[in-house]
């Protein structure tokens, strides 16, 4: 869109006026100042605060949202600015070369430069303006009792429950390092409650739509009265004003100041750590005295620095809900397993391995690196039982399958890092073939492990990873384990085994 | 050559390794654009096929054949409102899934560098028809708006060429949410604006998807009524 700037407000301008330009290419966006008289649109004020959204995702009529600009209650932000000469994508903050392109604009008349990196949220280009909320913020009306759940939670989570209070009430940052089974999300429902009764607008976010799916229906029950978004991609939430929000990473870039606190769930998962346009969102959606309360099973290297060296406030939850230790993985040799592979063969530990589990009914999960390679795998274990199958992120019925599993209809179930996190099977064990792939990092690992013993009836379970060569990773990942088991012990939060 | 601008797959972002040997050394080798994962995902249009609209006949039944026509041509041919309007068909490629995310992407989404993927193998089919003019499919303005350019023209443009703007459309449901008798039932969407000779004119109209072939035969009734000598058309799909 172009635009003209009159009496220090930006009026939209024809492609023919000579004097209209492209939003970017205007120096600075004059604000009109608030008209307190104006009769501003509820609808708009509910899409749009704490957003930053184009044009295309209101459904309004321009000229309605022109003249709550021109009254002081909608901003126009540019969509790609500048910093020196290198354009910038305001929405995800993309700076690289590789992921801007141009195009005649039939907008603007011109060549305009737009953002590949985002461009699935809707694209962005130099006419495009990023409309936002000016206004005042909507009232939300309390209920009585914010929190109905009941439950207690283990002195683990009690500590980092206190502390994610603390910390979304002083506007702090702060990790929970929780084992893969410490109950994560119950340690939060005091810190949403606090910062609900005090009137702050709260968001979690986790890079996954499935999680998005399974925490929703739990955080409804747990706060029934209060309004929930959940938002992903087609959701139908999206225009929804909610003072809690649970989102995937990705829907934050179209917030922008939004949130007193956000939680990030997972951040060692992909895609968050490879793409930074989430950071950056993470980042441009929090107000800008807000809090930050990370959520993670596996933090890198870096953060786990930080956390031992005082850097970084943090709590650990070093034990599961039920007591149990973690089951520590078992290092196995397995020679050079893709050649056997390649001969349709699997090394005979690998063999020996899945059929004691095959013979005694107890289920297991077989981790591979590759799809093909555990394509392979396939048809020689089938022959122990014709039942088994394999699972990966493209595959089809992938829903199905997990849920067999689940079911027990399925007694081993071969599968890619697809499955390393988020999936809860009662009682198996766990293999990982091929450990020393780089694809299995020391936080790919520790999940992977955490698969294992997640019931109370069942807390013990074997992992072992079968390896050609022991990796750095493999050896981190078993050290994190037992380094969390033996905090739980001097805690006083595992019960010795009897 | 700008190295750190073209190693990148367009639809991936993967990088492209390049062929080290010794064609590449001695010949000025042209810029690989998408990766050869990518580019072995897209399907050619081989084998025999319908003799307008160039659809396969080795993926069909029998039964949607009548000679060396398909079906649907067949029937556009037996009607002699259609007849002989659309001379041929050329597709580039098999509108498999790959494809159709392809065309998402650059069409609704706009990603419109993706243009680019297709360039040389337009190139080629173009040099083969050698047609004197020509003709993107329009859209209507509303649409082009909302899109910020027309798909058509933008496959044109990116290879070289020089679109010639000749049609218009009528603002009107999208095509893809209509059945195949109401787009073949549809009252001519198209307009003529007159600014050139067609006489005698070979004409290709250029579009992204070939379907029924509905839009494709308005606008070839269109021009040849203005008097083009030859209507052919060119897709990415079919």
């Amino acid at each position: 869109m172009r635009f003209v700037i009159k009496n220090n407000v930006l009026i939209p301008g024809s492609n023919t006026d000579g004097n209209s330009l492209p939003i970017s290419d205007i120096p600075s966006i004059p604000q009109p100042p608030q008209n307190p008289n104006f009769p501003y649109n509820n609808d708009l004020q509910l899409l749009l605060t704490g957003k930053q959204l184009l044009l295309e995702d209101i459904p309004i009529a321009f000229q309605e949202v022109q003249s709550h600009y021109e009254n002081g209650y909608i901003t126009y932000r540019k969509g790609i600015h500048y910093e020196g000469k290198k354009p910038v994508c305001t929405r995800c903050g993309n700076k690289d070369p590789h992921h801007f392109a141009s195009y005649p604009c039939s907008r603007c008349g011109e060549t305009c430069l737009y953002c590949r990196r985002c461009i699935m949220m809707g694209r962005i280009s130099e006419c495009t303006p990023l409309i936002g909320w000016n206004g005042p913020v909507p009232d939300t009306i309390l209920p009585s009792k914010i929190k109905q759940w009941q439950g207690t939670l283990s002195e683990g989570q009690q500590v980092a429950s206190d502390h994610v209070t603390t910390a979304i009430q002083q506007n702090q940052e702060h990790l929970v390092w929780a084992v893969c089974g410490a109950g994560k999300t119950e340690v939060l429902f005091a810190g949403i409650e606090a910062a609900l009764a005090a009137k702050k607008r709260i968001c979690i976010a986790t890079p996954r739509t499935d999680v998005v799916l399974e925490l929703t229906p739990r955080l409804k029950a747990a706060f029934p009265e209060i309004k929930v978004a959940s938002l992903y991609g087609g959701s139908e939430d999206r225009h929804l004003y909610a003072p809690l929000t649970i989102a995937t990473t990705h829907q934050l870039l179209r917030f922008y100041h939004a949130f007193d606190a956000i939680i990030l769930d997972e951040v060692d998962a992909f895609p968050y750590t490879v793409e930074e346009s989430l950071q950056y969102a993470a980042v441009q959606a929090r107000k800008p005295n807000s809090a930050m309360i990370y959520l993670t099973a596996t933090p890198n290297q870096k953060w786990q620095r930080e956390c031992w060296t005082g850097k970084r406030a943090f709590t650990t939850i070093p034990a599961r809900f039920h007591r149990h230790p973690l089951p520590v993985p078992k290092f196995e040799w397995c020679g050079n397993w893709q050649k056997q592979l390649q001969k349709s063969k699997l090394p005979p530990n690998v063999l020996r391995w899945i059929t004691a589990r095959i013979q005694s009914n107890k289920q297991a999960l077989v981790f591979f690196p590759h799809i093909p390679l555990m394509e392979k795998a396939l048809p020689i274990l089938r022959q122990l039982d014709p039942t088994i199958e394999s699972v990966h992120a493209e595959d089809p019925n992938r829903k199905e399958k997990v849920q067999q599993m689940r079911s027990k209809g399925i007694p081993l179930l071969l599968t890619t890092t697809i499955l390393e996190r988020g999936v809860t099977f009662p009682n198996i064990d766990v293999a990982v073939v091929g450990a020393e792939d780089a694809i299995f990092t020391e936080s790919a690992l520790v999940q992977i492990a955490g698969r294992a013993g997640r019931s109370k009836d069942h807390p013990d379970g074997v992992v072992t990873y079968f390896h050609y060569g022991k990796t750095e990773e493999m050896v981190k990942a078993r050290k994190q384990i037992v380094l969390m088991n033996r905090e739980g012990i001097k805690r006083g939060l595992l019960d010795d085994k009897k | 050559m700008d190295f750190s601008m073209q190693n990148r797959c367009l639809n991936c972002y993967e990088f492209i390794l390049p062929n080290i040997g010794w064609r590449a050394i001695f010949s000025v080798e042209k810029e690989q654009l998408i990766c050869q994962t990518c580019e072995g995902k897209l399907e050619r249009i081989e084998g025999e096929q319908c003799r307008i609209c160039s659809r396969p006949f080795q993926n069909i039944d029998e039964k949607f054949r009548r000679g060396d026509l398909c079906h649907d041509c067949f029937r556009w041919e037996e009607d002699p409102e259609w007849h002989g309007y659309l001379e041929r068909n050329y597709s580039l490629f098999l509108y498999n899934d790959f494809l159709k995310e392809i065309i998402a992407k650059f069409k609704f989404r706009g990603d419109y560098v993706l243009a680019k993927i297709f360039s040389e193998f337009l190139k080629k089919r173009l040099t083969e028809i050698t047609p004197d003019i020509f003709v993107p499919i329009p859209l209507s303005k509303e649409r082009l708006y909302e899109r910020g350019f027309n798909q058509a023209s933008a496959i044109l443009l990116e290879a070289g060429y020089q679109p010639n703007h000749l049609l218009s459309r009528i603002h009107s449901e999208k095509q893809s949410k209509k059945s195949r008798s109401e787009r073949i039932h549809l009252p001519q969407v198209f307009q003529f604006l007159p600014d050139i000779q067609l006489a005698g004119k070979k004409v290709v109209l250029v579009d992204d998807i070939y379907t029924t072939g509905s839009t494709l035969r308005h606008a070839a009734k269109l021009l040849k009524e203005a008097g083009a000598a030859s209507v052919q058309s060119l897709t990415l799909a079919r």
